[in-house]
């Protein structure tokens, strides 16, 4: 049994509800050929922007690794052909910023600092332009009720990436603590399932693509219910 | 004929299927009407014969109109094509005229039928005055660009804009091709029928006939184009990458394409190409009739190594088709190759027919990687690039425009 505290008390605790999403991108019209109007454009554009480029390549097509984590860094090293600097802006991690505000700062903090050392402002060919793009999330039901960790552990296989990205990316824009939806139902059943909440906590989301997360995520269920003796 | 949800299951997986049929509970019974122009032949008509029967099947309420024009109409929107394309073209005021004259005819033969509908999807220019007439609409307008308009001819584009800007979305293929509007831009890629004759499995006879047609050596390696007679598509280029790769290996080249006929530019890239390949017994240049659909798929299925060495590209619609062959691609790098060709997963990009030339030497002497990345090419499109996704799209735009929020919808 994975967290049994919540059983003594006697109470039917609330069942997960295990939701899916699906994105769709917009365009916004702004772009940039030159590291200049990427700076300029970052201050400006919604924060929307800023998390698709950051987050929104999990649900792009990408095998094994990409060689960059957003696409921001991807287009200064392939558009703009400057290694140094993508290499500065692969290493933001969003996950590191509460705020999404505070995340656009870190960016562009990084590309003054590559402004002002450099003797010219790199351009871009303009077939190589950076477009903005945001997106919306549709939210719906899957009508999976999971009531208890052990249930949850079963079903975490079969969740479709949308419900990968919802309960473990989305909601960390969503939830005031920042936190995975799992761990902040897990956290309600008590302190029992606290090194269940500790185990995801350690996933970093930001180096996996969604179906590895999902693996990741089901490897912590497994660890812990062996860990409690199955 | 399209193919039903449960055809398409046993491709995509029944989850796929269960994701869309998730979306659609909250459209049920919505009444949705897509115009275009034409029933028949060009990528719309292809795109709507198989949408409108997969949303009716997912309980919506949808139809398809098509707007009729005389000589007139039909030259002016062949005009804007060209012009949103980037050309330079003259539009005379009678051009015009008949223009919106047909679109207002149309819009009173279609009357009630759009005013009621809860979603009206124009597809491209030709009938995109229709909005104008309906100032007491009850739906929502969505107006669905197919073409490039990443540089269009600004003085057309400007008068289009007129009659687009009132929408209350847009659907735009690519980023770059995405225009400034006062109303939400999406962004949808184009897709490919699995079940369509261009890209259903073939049998192996099927494929054995076209070769034996057009004398390819199934013996030998085969390296295969399919597009326009276009300076775009950079014929030439492949002709030269050919007889780079060509003096170190064993191999055959296919340039197949068609619809040169009303295209005075393609008769003459087309005499460039023949001129190119000096009747090299290993070059086949081939004029397909556009029906040629099994062909087209037969060869693709033939090569060893499907070529786009386009260097300046909408989409590429044959990259997507190649890659569900399980094939690797070799694409010119740029427009929507880029978003397909993921160098060194599923093909290689390239900006020369030296670099051309180059990967294609690469692949026929590791055949292991060859196979790999036509394995992640096949994967590729399943993921991104199949009708499927271009309807989850569909359906979660409907669902995005009827709510408020620009961010979240909660259904």
């Amino acid at each position: 049994m994975l967290c049994d505290h919540y059983r003594k008390g006697g109470e039917m605790p609330e069942a997960f509800t295990v939701k899916d999403c699906a994105l769709i991108a917009l365009g916004t019209g702004e772009r940039a050929q030159n590291l200049r109007e990427l700076r300029d454009r970052l201050l400006r554009v919604h924060s929307g922007c800023i998390y698709h480029h950051f987050w929104g390549g999990l649900l792009k097509p990408r095998f094994e690794e990409p060689e960059f984590q957003n696409d921001f860094a991807a287009w200064v090293y392939h558009g703009l052909r400057d290694a140094g600097l993508a290499e500065r802006m692969a290493l933001i991690d969003p996950g590191e910023f509460s705020e999404i505000e505070d995340l656009r700062r870190e960016l562009v903090e990084v590309i003054e600092e590559r402004l002002s050392e450099s003797e010219f402002v790199p351009w871009a060919r303009i077939d190589q332009q950076f477009y903005f793009i945001r997106s919306q999330i549709v939210v719906f039901d899957t009508d999976l009720r999971p009531q208890d960790p052990e249930s949850l552990h079963l079903l975490i296989p079969k969740l479709s990436v949308g419900s990968v990205f919802y309960h473990f990316i989305d909601a960390r824009r969503r939830t005031s603590s920042k936190r995975d939806d799992f761990s902040e139902w897990l956290l309600g059943l008590g302190e029992s399932c606290l090194p269940l909440v500790e185990g995801l906590a350690k996933i970093d989301p930001y180096f996996s693509s969604l179906s590895e997360l999902r693996t990741e995520i089901a490897q912590v269920f497994a660890q812990c219910t062996e860990q409690k003796g199955g | 004929m399209p193919g039903t949800l449960n055809q398409y299951a046993a491709i995509v997986g029944e989850d796929v299927i269960g994701h869309l049929r998730q979306l659609a509970r909250g459209l049920q019974g919505s009444r949705v009407v897509h115009v275009n122009s034409t029933r028949e032949g060009g990528g719309v008509a292809e795109i709507l014969q198989w949408l409108v029967p997969l949303e009716n099947e997912l309980g919506l309420d949808c139809s398809w109109e098509v707007i009729t024009g005389d000589d007139t109409f039909y030259q002016c929107t062949k005009n804007f094509h060209n012009a949103l394309q980037g050309n330079q073209v003259s539009m005379p005021e009678h051009l015009i005229e008949g223009y919106e004259e047909t679109n207002r005819r149309n819009a009173e033969e279609l009357g009630a039928k759009l005013e009621d509908a809860d979603f009206v999807f124009i597809h491209d220019p030709q009938p995109a005055p229709l909005l104008q007439s309906f100032p007491n609409r009850r739906g929502k307008w969505v107006w669905r660009c197919h073409v490039d308009v990443s540089h269009p001819y600004r003085p057309v584009w400007k008068y289009l804009r007129g009659h687009v800007e009132g929408y209350d979305a847009s659907i735009w293929s690519l980023a770059e091709f995405a225009q400034p509007m006062p109303h939400p831009l999406y962004l949808i890629p184009p897709s490919i029928d699995p079940l369509s004759d261009k890209n259903r499995e073939l049998e192996s006879w099927e494929v054995e006939a076209v070769r034996q047609e057009y004398g390819i050596d199934p013996h030998r390696p085969l390296m295969v184009q399919i597009s326009r007679f276009d300076r775009f598509k950079d014929p030439v280029g492949v002709i030269r990458a050919f007889r780079l790769a060509s003096a170190f290996a064993p191999l055959q080249l296919v340039l197949a394409g068609g619809g040169a006929s009303d295209d005075p530019e393609g008769e003459k890239v087309l005499e460039e190409v023949r001129e190119a390949a000096n009747n090299h017994k290993d070059i086949h240049v081939l004029m397909l009739p556009p029906d040629a659909n099994v062909t087209v798929n037969a060869l693709q299925r033939a090569a060893d190594i499907v070529v786009q060495k386009s260097v300046r590209e909408g989409f590429g619609l044959t990259v997507t088709e190649g890659l569900w062959k399980g094939k690797p691609v070799i694409g010119g790098d740029t427009g929507g190759i880029r978003l397909q060709v993921i160098n060194h997963h599923t093909g290689f990009l390239v900006n020369t027919p030296e670099g051309a030339a180059l990967r294609i030497r690469y692949l026929l002497k590791h055949r292991n990687i060859l196979k790999q990345m036509g394995r992640k090419a096949r994967q590729l499109v399943l993921e991104n690039f199949l009708l499927t996704r271009h309807l989850r799209e569909h359906l979660t735009l409907m669902l995005a425009i009827t709510h408020e929020t620009m961010e979240r919808i909660e259904l």
